[in-house]
């Protein structure tokens, strides 16, 4: 395979995550004290979980990744320590395929 | 020692985001390699490019006969939110030039969840230089082991390893959500990436759901005038 394609891919991608750095660091003071920036990763966040727990490619899915979430959801309620939460939802899910 | 009590959550969530990221590159690797890339251009992929949803897309795509022009816009699509991300983590990537250009590098889903769940800009450059270590380490091994051993690995669904990825970022959401505000856009974004996430391509949904925290923005700016008048 050429090399062009890694190059494209590496080379967009770093672009993409310096432009951010950089439209961060022009934005005024007062603007991001003002609005702070944090609320925008929010909403991505929620989406990423949705996106990772609800669908396969273009399609909705309810599988073993909805009662995994629904176990780490009651863990982070009750405060249980990340490597927990991750642990109990991979566990969830490893143990419902095993058993369907 | 208050100081290193407190700063264990950090490494340990660091640490266990670092082996369920190893694992997911095992299989990038493996799918690199199939899909016609060599085991440098695999390993210079993951150095380099460094960003996971989007290497596989590219790999998967390629390996399916889609060429470039077919597996980059989507690749950079889900690359798109990295930009958001850098956007949002002004003040925590500190330093010089170099450094900077460093940590943009290692701006990824996991680094800014894990540097945005910290109360403090301290914690949240710890987190992220931690989680950015860790990761980073994890991936590349991963991949080069992936590269190398190829197929036999087993499928990490099998493990319910997909599942964990949902149950992470949740874990790195929660202490997010101060406030009515914060609520209203992650039930925002959640919808908006519902709602797309059938008819638009990979990494649309994503990037789309920032648009949820339009409204609260505005909402908390026209409180701030009333106050002030």
């Amino acid at each position: 395979m050429s090399w062009w394609p890694v190059i494209a891919l590496c080379g967009s991608a770093y672009a993409l995550k310096a432009l951010g750095l950089v439209l961060g660091e022009r934005l005024d003071r007062e603007v991001s004290e003002r609005w702070p920036l944090q609320t925008v990763v929010v909403p991505v966040l929620a989406a990423l979980i949705v996106v990772q727990a609800f669908s396969t490619g273009r399609h909705y899915a309810l599988d073993a990744r909805t009662p995994a979430l629904l176990v780490a959801g009651v863990l982070v309620w009750r405060k249980a320590p990340f490597v927990v939460v991750a642990g109990a939802a991979a566990g969830t899910a490893a143990l419902l395929r095993v058993l369907a | 020692m208050p100081q290193v009590m407190s700063g264990d959550p950090i490494v340990r969530g660091a640490l266990s985001i670092g082996v369920a990221t190893g694992v997911y590159a095992v299989s990038f690797g493996v799918l690199s390699v199939a899909a016609g890339f060599s085991v440098v251009q695999t390993c210079v992929m993951s150095l380099v490019c460094f960003t996971g949803a989007s290497q596989l897309t590219f790999a998967s795509v390629i390996g399916a006969g889609g060429g470039v022009a077919g597996a980059l816009p989507p690749a950079l699509l889900l690359a798109g939110r990295n930009t958001l991300y850098a956007f949002s983590l002004r003040g925590v990537l500190s330093g010089t030039v170099p450094k900077r250009a460093l940590r943009a590098q290692v701006v990824v889903d996991e680094t800014t969840a894990m540097a945005h769940a910290q109360p403090t800009i301290h914690a949240k450059r710890r987190a992220f230089d931690l989680t950015a270590l860790c990761l980073f380490s994890a991936w590349n091994v991963g991949t080069l082991i992936g590269a190398v051993a190829g197929h036999g690995l087993g499928n990490p669904r099998d493990y319910g390893l997909d599942a964990m990825f949902p149950a992470v970022f949740l874990a790195l959401l929660a202490p997010q959500l101060r406030g009515p505000d914060a609520v209203r856009a992650a039930v925002a974004g959640g919808l908006v990436a519902l709602a797309l996430v059938t008819v638009t391509p990979a990494g649309v949904p994503i990037i789309a759901s920032a648009l949820g925290a339009v409204p609260v923005l505005l909402a908390a700016e026209r409180r701030r005038k009333r106050v002030r008048r």
